[in-house]
């Protein structure tokens, strides 16, 4: 039976950029559309309309929402032999509890040094450096975040290294010095095709994040 | 082999109900171990150090943090008695999803309805009914949210139904009114053992709630 499988989705989203490694991790050929979230399309609207919101995976037509519920369906749709969860209970439950880590604290802090001008960006790097410490001392001396395999973890963590680079120059750490052990997964990870071709480019994305920056200074 | 299951848990948490609820379900004999939240435990220092929060499930002597995901892990590991997730892909994204809009819309705002007043309180009133009146949609004349049977939805919301008593007085409105098809369907789950001995006394929540209060200088 033929599958049709759609991702709506927006370049620089971190979130967008777990569902794309995820399906490239299973070799799942998709349509990979892009949405201007100033206009967001009747096509999206109508699969997420509780949060009208990107990623969206389309599978056959059916919608999956939420980008760490999607890489768990991709996971048990596709590709069995090469899972993205480990099998046991215990270890699964300790991969989902990181990916959450990356949502409920990793994201949030993220955001706060995005938007946050002058005093405030202390305060905002203070709160990311100690996260990016929690994520230094949790990779340890494992290749990856489940073992020796590629998992579910590193999917949701990856897409941040996207965002490394500009947040130094935000910032004025060097991330680098800070936490080496997480910049060698990281670049590890980068030299997996899925996460090479899902990553944008550093340059589009650093300007894309200084503009953002400028709309919201006060004119 | 012996099994050795602990729950850290504090009465009144909504979170914490929801795995006592999942381990009634499978009949798991469990260690209840209340905690003062304002004097933590070093278990539950040892056992989740990154969030020190409860609920924490330890099963020999492994730590499972994060309620919906310790709901999932006590699925999978008691498997042959009553199901909580649905075994096909897209039906367990469904049920997921609608887990994880309970945790980004009913607590916090259920917390603002309590906490605050004037417009504030008013605007957590009408987004907290607009969330519950969305739920009853996708409940709509089934008798749980997983279809004839309790499920993984059922879990993660009814534990809310405890708290709607003081929701209901400190916002002066009616949920009942508001959402009758939910109460319908909360009433229903309270059927089952699991759920009552699992939920305390709307009233006792209430006054903890008024403690609070209290507490926090909101009058």
């Amino acid at each position: 039976m033929a599958e049709e499988v759609i991702l709506l989705d927006f370049w620089p989203s971190l979130f967008g950029m777990r569902a794309r490694i995820a399906l490239r991790e299973k070799g799942v050929e998709f349509d990979m559309r892009e949405e201007d979230l100033k206009n967001k399309s009747p096509l999206l609207l109508k699969m997420n309309p509780v949060h009208k919101k990107i990623p969206v995976l389309i599978h056959n037509g059916k919608p999956i929402c939420e980008s760490l519920i999607m890489v768990q369906y991709i996971d048990e749709t596709w590709g069995p032999e090469s899972p993205l969860l480990p099998s046991d209970p215990h270890e699964r439950a300790r991969a989902k509890f990181w990916a959450d880590y990356v949502d409920k604290k990793t994201y949030p802090a993220l955001v706060t040094i995005l938007l946050s001008m002058g005093e405030a960006k202390e305060a905002a790097k203070k709160e990311y450096i100690e996260c990016l410490k929690v994520w230094e001392g949790e990779i340890g001396d494992k290749a990856y975040f489940g073992g020796e395999r590629f998992g579910y973890t590193d999917v949701s963590l990856i897409p941040f290294y996207s965002w490394f680079d500009t947040l130094e120059t935000l910032v004025n750490f060097s991330i680098r010095e800070e936490c080496p052990k997480l910049v060698a997964w990281a670049k590890r990870c980068l030299q997996r095709e899925s996460v090479a071709k899902s990553l944008p480019d550093q340059y589009k994305l650093n300007d894309f994040i200084l503009e953002f920056r400028k709309k919201l200074q006060p004119q | 082999m012996a099994e050795e299951v602990i729950l850290l848990d504090f009465w009144p948490s909504p979170f914490g109900m929801r795995v006592r609820i999942a381990l009634a379900e499978k009949g798991i004999a469990y260690d209840y171990k209340e905690e003062d939240l304002k004097n933590k435990s070093p278990l539950l220092l040892e056992m989740n150090p990154v969030h020190k929060k409860i609920p924490v499930l330890i099963h020999n002597g492994k730590p499972v943090c994060e309620s919906l995901i310790a709901v999932q892990y006590i699925d999978e590991v008691w498997h042959d008695k009553s199901p909580l997730m649905p075994s096909d892909p897209y039906e367990r994204a469904q049920a997921r999803f609608w887990a994880d809009y309970v945790d980004k819309k009913i607590y916090d705002l259920g917390r603002k309805i309590w906490s605050t007043k004037g417009e504030e309180q008013e605007a957590a009133k009408k987004e907290f009914v607009e969330s519950l009146k969305l739920l009853e949609g996708e409940l709509g004349d089934k008798p749980f949210f997983g279809g004839q049977a309790f499920g993984f939805v059922d879990v993660a919301l009814v534990p809310f139904y405890s708290w709607f008593y003081a929701y209901e007085t400190c916002g002066g409105f009616s949920i009942e009114a508001e959402c009758p098809k939910i109460v319908a369907w909360a009433k229903r789950c309270l059927l089952r053992q699991s759920v009552s001995r699992s939920l305390p006394d709307p009233k006792k929540i209430h006054g903890f709630v008024l403690e609070l209060k209290k507490r926090f200088g909101v009058e």
